[in-house]
């Protein structure tokens, strides 16, 4: 279960930016987190719950917000959801695609007091 | 009161994974991730791979597994240096591990390093650890459907290695379906039908990872 590794990482960036700001506490934090990544998201919420226990981040609303899985065809240009993982264009059958999104794992905001 | 971040969780991860590659690139050594599920057949690659390329490449392994060290035993018997990390109980090598553990390796008599990761064809897909490339092996006997449950790990891959190929006349495996899945997931990395038993597809594998490392020293001169 490595959700707890990357939990240990939103706490530590969480912490670090609640002091920078001087938020005594933290009351919501906003992820993104990408259709590719492999991360369930409710056993990162409980990762996060257990090791925020005694922080000023305890409590704090975990939201989550998955990002579709988007290539980008380097021949044609084309953008196009990724379907069944297949990393073809579906316009013209190039391999070569780039992943816009869908492998985010990041902190995109807090809110706090 | 809403603050903006927009900072990558496993940044810290990644900074000491460039870290690492950066100090092994500097030593010219070229540095292989090596993942799959547990009893896919990592260690038994690795064994013969420093079997077959004993006299021609300098090579030393990090071994990653949760408790024991029976996989370092396996290989210090081929005579090269190994380093156990035993992560107890945690699913997957990271950046920081590797980075400790550097120091008890010789780094300038080495053109390779191989580091077998956990076996898990989940976590390890997601942590970078300061590899030149991630290579994954899938055993005849996990079946076909495995690219496409788990395609990070295939997706992230250079290389592909099918593996245990000589119990194919003994199992229902689809071996067009599972060429299908991994090259529309990752058209890019190269695909190997091997057997570690019978040795077939091995000198294939060989070949190219004495490609990698030749480009990885004539980009490090």
């Amino acid at each position: 279960m490595h959700e707890m590794a990357i939990a240990q990482g939103i706490l530590d960036i969480v912490l670090k930016t609640a002091a920078e700001n001087q938020v005594a506490k933290v009351t919501g934090i906003k992820l993104l987190i990408g259709q590719m990544t492999q991360v369930e998201p409710e056993c990162l919420k409980f990762g996060f719950t257990a090791l925020s226990m005694g922080s000023i981040a305890e409590g704090a609303n975990v939201e989550i917000k998955i990002v579709p899985l988007v290539g980008l065809c380097n021949s044609c240009r084309q953008e196009f959801p990724v379907e069944n993982y297949c990393f073809l264009c579906p316009k013209c059958n190039s391999a070569s695609v780039t992943v816009v999104s869908g492998r985010e794992l990041a902190v995109e905001y807090l809110e706090g007091e | 009161m809403k603050i903006q971040v927009m900072t990558n969780i496993l940044e810290k991860n990644d900074q000491i994974a460039a870290e690492v590659h950066e100090r092994l690139s500097a030593a010219g050594i070229f540095v292989v991730n090596l993942m799959g599920s547990p009893g896919c057949g990592k260690t038994s690659l690795l064994e013969n791979t420093i079997v077959g390329l004993k006299n021609e490449i300098s090579m030393a392994v990090i071994e990653g597994d949760l408790f024991t060290a029976k996989d370092a035993q396996r290989i210090e018997q081929h005579g090269v240096p190994v380093v156990q990390i035993n992560t107890g109980g945690g699913c997957h090598l990271d950046a920081n591990m590797i980075s400790t553990v550097l120091d008890s390796l010789d780094l300038g008599s080495l053109d390779l390093i191989v580091i077998e990761n956990v076996g898990n064809l989940v976590c390890p897909a997601e942590f970078n650890i300061g590899e030149d490339v991630k290579v994954t092996v899938l055993s005849i006997t996990e079946g076909e459907d495995k690219p496409l449950k788990y395609p990070l790990i295939f997706k992230q891959a250079s290389a592909v290695i099918l593996n245990k190929v000589d119990l194919l006349p003994y199992t229902n495996f689809d071996m067009q379906a599972a060429i299908t899945d991994i090259t529309t997931i990752n058209p890019h990395a190269i695909l190997v039908q091997a057997s570690c038993q019978s040795g077939i597809g091995l000198p294939e594998w060989y070949g190219w990872l004495k490609e990698q490392i030749r480009m990885k020293k004539t980009r490090s001169i």
